[in-house]
């Protein structure tokens, strides 16, 4: 009986040690990791966390440790699952949510338009056709609701309206 | 006629109801006169609503096309009387989600004046299937049996697949419900001949009826019009009286023995189930040349003077159709359109017949339900679920919105027939669960597709403005090569041709 003991204790310490070790040294598999964050973004790019999009934010948790609360759009929901995933401490929002994106469109008003192509430029989901000098508008399926076209339009002619 | 000699396959569970279908069978289909106000959805069938092409104050003809069919899958409406457009706004109507939807109104002016047809009627087996199916689409027949999906898209869609058989579904096993019945007692040629189109149209040679067992006088009548045609392709098959034998699934389960995949379609196994009714919509339009207009309904419950089967146009309103059925009894409380089971109760009789109107159920109280209380786990549901489900689990993941476990127990594949409801001894909704439940997994589906697609756009907009800044410095990095390779003399050459030379910069 002591041989089976002594054994299985044996292979218990060896594989532990080798486990330990390699949980510490190897690098881990960041990318997927990143990937798994990014899959709980809720993807409107919207930039509000202050990272240019959900994929820079996701990779900035995973390797700068950045706080894991700072997505509006996705509530304190996301934030339950970053910290599930994470093994980190779920935490209030740092700010809450100012308007509900998911369930609204940009819309340009087309007769205000003036073609400046500045709002195009800085959509995230490239969701406004237009060029210069000819009226915009808005692929509305495609829209995140980030509302980062309100700001630069010159002419405020965007407008945030409920989705269909 | 050749009966078939295998014998039927079986349905897990299911409940045997009370039957309650004497009363309305007693009598004759009876015809519902022409209405003074026809009211006319636009959405009357799955897919997208048509789009009205009439406008206000326009006289129609019955028969006439006044809404299109609008989208991949949608069908048009007719107007089932003539008269004239007077409105087309929002009017109560019944369906799952809403009250109100888009209508046309109709005034009628009492002539019933049809539309003249604009081709001769040729006879169907001279007609190649895709013009079948195009009149078929054209005539706004849609699936009566309740899904109310467009007759052509399904069968265009069946023939991409191998099939096998047709079959022709005569089942209700709800209580009270007695119109298809009716239908095949005194229209039995009707539903044989529309057999024929739709086996024409599909190249089919093999369709079997589905009859319930209880209804012996439909067997008959069916019997007797295959014996007057001749026609050996068509067989009628008796279905066990059970309660929901009548689901698509259910049927093929029963008349083939196959058992359609889980979120499949009977195709899949080689089966196109259409309703009876259906087939005889299909032979009204292609052989008597008038578009799906008009339905048998029955009007029934304790709460009518004479519950009875009525062929009236569609977009009668429920409230004229009992009142020339003799009105309501006093004590009519519950107005119900569709079956006890899976019918959905309105507050008004405003609201239209419309082509999935299958019964007016007007009851005189409420069926009590019981207080609802916690599952005991007695899995007495899962006994009558006739598609295998485990409810009580589906109800336990439910409560926890647990996706992940609701999918992999099957919440998908539930018909919400609602037997599961009928024996639980807590009183608990179960089927109502389950639909908010699905409903709000779709929700969930159609979020995560949104935030796929937004993440692929935003990853390929990356991809692009790297893209476009490497080819600016590459050819920023060229055209500083050129003119370091140029030499003073071509410097001063592209000076020259600029207009301005560099002397007189000079002199200023």
């Amino acid at each position: 009986m002591w041989i089976a003991v002594i054994t299985i204790t044996g292979i218990a310490l060896v594989a532990g040690v080798g486990l330990s070790f390699a949980s510490r040294r190897l690098p881990a598999n960041d990318d997927d990791l990143v990937s798994k964050v990014n899959a709980l973004l809720p993807q409107t790019q919207c930039a509000q966390c202050g990272y240019p999009g959900c994929r820079p934010y996701a990779a900035a948790i995973v390797h700068e440790a950045v706080s894991i609360n700072l997505c509006p759009p996705g509530g304190e929901d996301t934030v339950q699952r970053l910290a599930d995933l994470l093994g980190r401490d779920a935490m209030p929002l740092a700010e809450p949510a100012q308007t509900n994106m998911k369930e609204s469109v940009a819309f340009i008003h087309e007769t205000l338009c003036i073609g400046c192509t500045r709002c195009r430029d800085v959509c995230p989901v490239d969701a406004i056709v237009g060029a210069h000098q000819f009226m915009h508008t808005i692929l509305a399926a495609e829209c995140t609701g980030c509302e980062l076209c309100l700001a630069p339009c010159p002419v405020d002619c965007i407008q945030m309206k409920p989705a269909a | 006629m050749s009966a078939p000699t295998f014998d039927l396959g079986t349905l897990h569970g299911g409940l045997r109801l009370p039957i309650l279908k004497d009363e309305s069978t007693a009598r004759v289909i009876q015809h519902v006169p022409v209405p003074t106000q026809l009211v006319l959805p636009l959405a009357q069938h799955a897919g997208e609503p048509a789009h009205p092409i009439v406008g206000i104050g326009e006289r129609v003809l019955k028969g006439q096309l006044i809404a299109d069919a609008d989208g991949i899958i949608s069908a048009p409406v007719h107007a089932s009387s003539s008269g004239k457009v007077v409105a087309i706004e929002q009017w109560p109507v019944s369906r799952r989600l809403g009250e109100n939807a888009p209508c046309i109104v109709i005034e009628c002016d009492g002539l019933d004046q049809a539309v003249y047809l604009s081709e001769p009627i040729v006879p169907f087996e001279k007609q190649s299937p895709d013009t079948l199916f195009q009149k078929i689409l054209y005539g706004g027949i849609v699936g009566l049996g309740g899904a109310v999906f467009p007759t052509a898209h399904k069968l265009m869609e069946a023939t991409t697949e191998s099939l096998e058989y047709l079959i022709l579904n005569g089942v209700e096993c709800e209580s009270y419900i007695s119109c298809d019945d009716m239908l095949m007692r005194e229209h039995a040629m009707a539903v044989v001949v529309g057999a024929q189109i739709l086996l024409h149209a599909l190249r089919l040679d093999r369709c079997f009826v589905a009859v319930e067992s209880d209804k012996p006088e439909a067997i008959h009548a069916l019997a007797d019009a295959l014996t007057e045609v001749q026609d050996g392709r068509i067989a009628v098959k008796q279905i066990p009286t059970i309660y929901p034998s009548g689901a698509e699934d259910q049927v093929v389960q029963l008349v083939t023995r196959k058992e359609v995949p889980t979120g499949g379609l009977p195709t899949d196994v080689g089966c196109l189930v259409q309703n009876v009714g259906t087939a005889a919509a299909v032979y009204d339009w292609i052989c008597q040349g008038e578009p799906l207009i008009s339905r048998i309904t029955t009007v029934t419950g304790d709460g009518v003077a004479a519950p009875m089967n009525v062929k009236s146009r569609i977009g009668t309103t429920v409230a004229d159709v009992v009142n020339f059925i003799g009105g309501y009894t006093e004590r009519a409380k519950q107005l119900i359109i569709g079956g006890p089971m899976t019918g959905k109760s309105v507050t008004t009789d405003r609201v239209p017949l419309v082509k999935a109107t299958n019964c007016i159920l007007v009851l005189s109280e409420t069926p009590p339900l019981g207080t609802e209380n916690p599952c005991i786990r007695c899995g007495e549901c899962a006994q009558v679920c006739p598609v295998l489900l485990l409810p009580q689990q589906l109800y336990w993941y439910a409560c926890a919105d647990n996706e992940a476990k609701l999918r992999s127990y099957g919440l998908t594949d539930c018909i919400e027939c609602g037997c599961c409801d009928l024996v639980c001894p807590s009183h608990i909704p179960l089927t109502a669960d389950f639909r908010s439940a699905k409903l709000r997994m779709r929700e969930l589906e159609d979020e995560q597709a949104r935030a796929e697609r937004a993440k692929q756009r935003f990853e390929s907009r990356t991809v692009r403005l790297e893209r476009e800044q490497l080819q600016r410095a590459v050819e920023l990095m060229k055209q500083k090569e050129r003119i370091k390779n140029a030499g003073p003399q071509a410097i001063q050459e592209i000076l020259e041709r600029s207009g301005k030379p560099s002397e007189s910069d000079k002199d200023e």
